[in-house]
This record gives structure tokens, sequence and C-alpha cells, in this order.
């Protein structure tokens, strides 16, 4: 492994253009993910993490998106000069994805099985006994009995299973980047612990590297070893985890990990930000 | 690393089709139309058959008797005779394959042309959408009987050119729905998931979309078959569908409106077997649409 990083982000911009005005959802983006690391994006909704995720393989709707410049390398290959078949392989096959609702990013009129068995058809073509694979995947996330449990339907299932349905078929297609977009998000507070600890083990196990696009500082601080702080468009600070959360410099990220409501504070109400008081970038 | 995912507990039906069957099953009026439906299928296939096999039963539709014109239902003639001596009832089953005939094949040229086009024009959007769906919408600027007609007429009345015209004119409807089913469809969170799997466009279409979209178009296939039974009964009313001898519902009433004062017979029994025909249709799409509907159980 050379020590070239996997993903490099070089001055991302995307805009939205509609009827009557245009959106600059991402302005600047510069990051770079190295093989295996994990790296977290953090801001609040509408600042451009999620345009961030879904531009690293193109996967945003043109028009109304718009790239507007920069530059995205996939193992020093240029993203934004890929033809079709290319950006079909990387999407699933190099860099995959697991978004935010589970229960609607399964297909509702098939079963598990047939849908694992989709990604794994789709990027490892090589694999005859596909079934046996997909079992292997969903005993890899945890689930219980699974070659009873991939016959069934994704209605049939909880959210945290659904959730871990979804991994099993990013995983499957045995990515090199692994794209988090708010994984838990849609699940309950002990699930949500749940799929954290399932994600940083397969991490471990598997050693790709993994981008967790979340709002919640409280998630991160376990999990990512450097964190890249979105804000209107913008990466305003990046760096180790430990180090920005003890000394935040960017006045938004002070006030985001402000918002963290602690257990035995005496403080009755929630924090918010006063996005007044940031100002612009 | 924690595993407490257990077993859910096993609820009914777990397929999606298992779920739209059962609560089909409830609606008593769609089981009823569904019995129906099958019942009508079976005679024309049965008679159809018979009448292949020169089996003349209960008699042969053709055979002119003019000793007994224009009889009322009797022992003999159930259901009475025409103008020529021809028995009414056996004129009736024997015509029943037409109607049934015309009304599936139309519908499959229909919906094929209507699916293929709906799906492309609300897939790929933008300028394909609006090229396709304008279009559409001139074709539907016709009345579609008299478009129906007016090709009939210039192609010549034939079965296979009933059902091929009618089919030609009455896919617009189910382009319409398919699209409109795709325009949502397609910002599915499965689609984009699909999409960021690194899945092919006609893929998508095919394994995502379109089976997403199956339930709407049944029910628009369903329903669409009592049309064109009433236009091929429409069309053989007014001559311009399949010619005599060969019975058809349409053409026993043409050749007895002469005699509407005298014989009500000639009218009123294939009149009622266009109407059941028709409605069991109608209802047993209803009862499906019913059926397959209810999305609101778990998104």
């Amino acid at each position: 492994m050379n020590n070239e990083p996997i993903l490099q982000v070089r001055d991302l911009r995307v805009d939205f253009v509609l009827e009557d005005r245009t959106i600059e959802a991402v302005r600047s983006a510069s990051f770079n993910v190295d093989e295996g690391e994990t790296v977290a994006i953090v801001g609040e909704s509408g600042s451009g993490k999620s345009v961030t995720a879904l531009a690293l393989t193109r996967l945003l709707p043109v028009p109304p998106a718009q790239l507007k410049g920069g530059e995205i390398l996939f193992r020093g290959e240029n993203v934004m000069a890929m033809d079709s078949a290319r950006l079909r392989r990387l999407r699933g096959g190099q860099i995959a994805y697991i978004f935010q609702e589970p229960s609607t990013s399964l297909n509702p009129v098939f079963t598990v099985r047939s849908q694992i068995a989709e990604a794994i058809r789709l990027h490892r073509p090589e694999v005859t006994k596909v079934d046996d694979e997909v079992v292997r995947w969903l005993d890899a996330v945890g689930i219980y009995d699974a070659a009873k449990r991939m016959n069934d339907y994704p209605h049939q299932l909880s959210g945290g299973m659904q959730q871990r349905v979804m991994i099993a078929m990013a995983l499957a297609c045995q990515p090199d980047v692994l794209v988090a977009d708010e994984p838990t998000t849609a699940l309950d507070v002990t699930i949500q612990a749940q799929i954290m600890d399932l994600l940083g083990s397969l991490k471990d196990k598997f050693g790709m590297a993994v981008i967790l696009i979340t709002h919640n500082f409280g998630i991160v601080s376990g999990f990512a070893a450097r964190v890249l702080v979105m804000y209107r468009g913008r990466i305003v600070e990046q760096g180790p985890t430990a180090e920005v959360l003890r000394h935040p410099q960017h006045a938004y990220t002070r006030a985001l990990i402000d918002c963290i409501p602690r257990l035995g504070s005496r403080e009755r109400r929630l924090r918010t930000i006063d996005h007044a008081a940031i100002g612009d970038v | 690393m924690i595993t407490t995912t257990t077993e859910p507990l096993a609820l009914a039906p777990a397929t999606p089709s298992g779920r739209a069957w059962r609560r089909f099953r409830a609606n008593r009026i769609g089981v009823a139309a569904l019995v129906l439906v099958i019942l009508l299928a079976l005679v024309a296939l049965v008679f159809f058959v018979l009448d292949r096999l020169g089996i003349p039963f209960p008699m042969d539709p053709d055979m002119t008797n003019l000793e007994r014109k224009l009889l009322p239902p009797n022992s003999i003639n159930w259901l009475g005779t025409d103008n020529l001596g021809r028995d009414v009832l056996s004129r009736l089953l024997n015509g029943a394959y037409i109607s049934l005939t015309v009304g599936f094949i139309a519908v499959f040229v229909s919906l094929s042309i209507g699916v293929t086009v709906g799906a492309i024009a609300g897939y790929f959007g933008k300028w394909v959408d609006n090229l396709i769906m304008r279009v559409v919408d001139a074709i539907m600027c016709f009345p579609t009987f008299f478009l129906i007609l007016t090709a009939v007429a210039l192609l010549g009345p034939s079965i296979i050119n009933i059902i091929v015209v009618i089919g030609l004119v009455s896919w617009t409807g189910t382009a319409r729905l398919v699209r409109a089913e795709f325009l949502t469809l397609r910002e599915a969170p499965y689609v984009q998931a699909a999409r960021a799997l690194g899945q092919r466009g006609p893929k998508i279409i095919f394994r995502h979309l379109l089976p997403n979209a199956a339930a709407p178009i049944l029910v628009t296939a369903v329903l669409g078959v009592p049309e064109a039974i009433l236009a091929e009964a429409g069309l053989s009313f007014l001559g311009f569908g399949v010619q005599p001898p060969q019975a058809t519902w349409g053409n026993i009433i043409a050749d007895g409106k002469t005699y509407i004062l005298d014989a009500w017979w000639l009218i009123l029994f294939p009149g009622l077997a266009i109407l059941v025909a028709a409605l069991s249709f109608y209802l047993t799409g209803d009862a499906l649409r019913q059926a397959v509907e209810t999305r609101s159980e778990r998104q």
C-alpha cells in the first residue's frame, strides 16, 4: 500500500441551478481520505455534507445540480472525467453508500436475498454461489439466522435490521471506501449505538476507508480519527477528532459542540446555533 | 459486537401479492365478479373448442331454418330464434370468445405500447418526456371511438384489424399512468441506492421501477378489457366489426334491431351478455384497485 490518499477532493464546488436562483450548495471543499482511514464530515442540515458525499461518484442529478469546479481523484483517477461504464464500476464496487432511511432505501417488492444478490452480481460476477455469499454477509452484520431471514421482505424487518441489510449490501461489493450518510438518523438511540459499533468493527475487519456524514458530534468522538466541519458549503475546520473537540478553532464548531446535550447539565433549554453571531465564512 | 436481532413475529402473508390477495378475498362483490369473469372465459373457451371441432352445441349457430324464424324463447330454442331461424343461445355462446379475445388481446397490445412509452418518458424525463407526452396529448385529442371507426373503415373489418386498432388507439391512458408512477418512483431512496450501487439505467427501470408500478398497471389492464369489449360490440353493431355469418354480441343486436318491437329477445339477451361481461370486469378491476392501493401499510 502506498501513501497516496485513496480519495483526494480539491476545491469541489457544486451549484443547484433553479428557475429563479442559483444555490451554492458546496462552495469550496478540499480534503483527503487515506486508505483505511475513518473521516467524519459534520455539519447541520444544508451545510453541503450530503451533496459532497454524492458528488464523490457524481450521483447528483444534473441538472439541477452543476459541478462548477474542482477535482475528485480516486486512486489518482479523475472521477470528473470517467465515462458512464467506469462510473458504474466505481459506484458500489469501489465507493459504496449507506443512506439515512433504511426503510425506504430497500425496494419493498423484493426479498433481502435478491437485493443483496443483485449487488454481488453487479460487482463480483466471479462469485458463483451467490446465496452462500448473501448468508455470509448477513452473518457478518449480525443478523441472526441469516439463511432464513434472507427470504424476508424489507417490511418484515425492524429499522435496525434493515440498516444492517443495507450495510451488508454495501460491504458485499467489497468497496474501498464506504460512505455512510447519516446511517443512524432514522434509528432510535440504542439501535444507533449498535449500528455504530457494528460499523466500527466491520471497518477494522475489512480495512476499508469510511466517510461518516452526520450532524451529531456525539457519535463522531468514539468513531472517527479525523473530522471535517462543514458550514454553508465550506469546510471550515478539519483535524484529528480529539483535537477539534477539545480546541475548536472556528466559532461554528464551538457552537455545534455546545449543542450536544449533556447528562446532568443544569441548563433547562437545549442550546441552538446563533447564526448571526457566526456570520458568513 | 452486540447482536440482539431476534426472530420477528411471523405475520400473515409476507409477499406483497399475498397481502393484496388477502384483501381482495375480503371483498365479496370483487370475488363474485372475478368468478363471473372466470366463468365467462371458460364458456368462451369451451364453445370455441366445440366450434373448431365441428360439434354443434346446443345447435349449429349458423344453421338457418326459415320455418322456425323469430320464435320467442321456447323449450327447443331457450333464448328464441332470429329472423333467419338461427338459435340465439348458440349464437351468443359462440360469439363469446370473439368479445373476450378482442378484449384481452387489445389490452395486451395497448399495455405493451403504453407501458413502454410511459416508462421511457417517466424515467428519462426532460425533453424526452416532453416530446412523448405532447404526442400522447395529440392522440388523446381524437375521440377514441371515431378514430377506431375510421381506421377499421380504411383497413377493412377483420378480427385482427379490430384488435390492433383498438390496441393502437387506447394506450395513451396507460402511458400517462406509468409515466406518473415513474416520476414518483424514480425519486425513491431505493432507486437512488440502486444508482449508488452502480446499476444500469435499463436494469433500474425493469427491476426497481416496473415491479413497484405493477399494481396500478394491473388495475388499468383489467379495466381496459371491458372498454375493448364495448368498442368491439359498438363496431359490430355499426357493421364495421366482425362480419357475418360469424356471430358476435354486437352483430346479433344489429341484426335484431329491425325487429325490436316484435322480437325483444334478439336485443335483450346479447345486451345482457355485454352488460354482464363488462360489469364483471369493471367490478373485478375496482376490487383489485382497492386491494392493491393500500399504500399506507408500512412504507
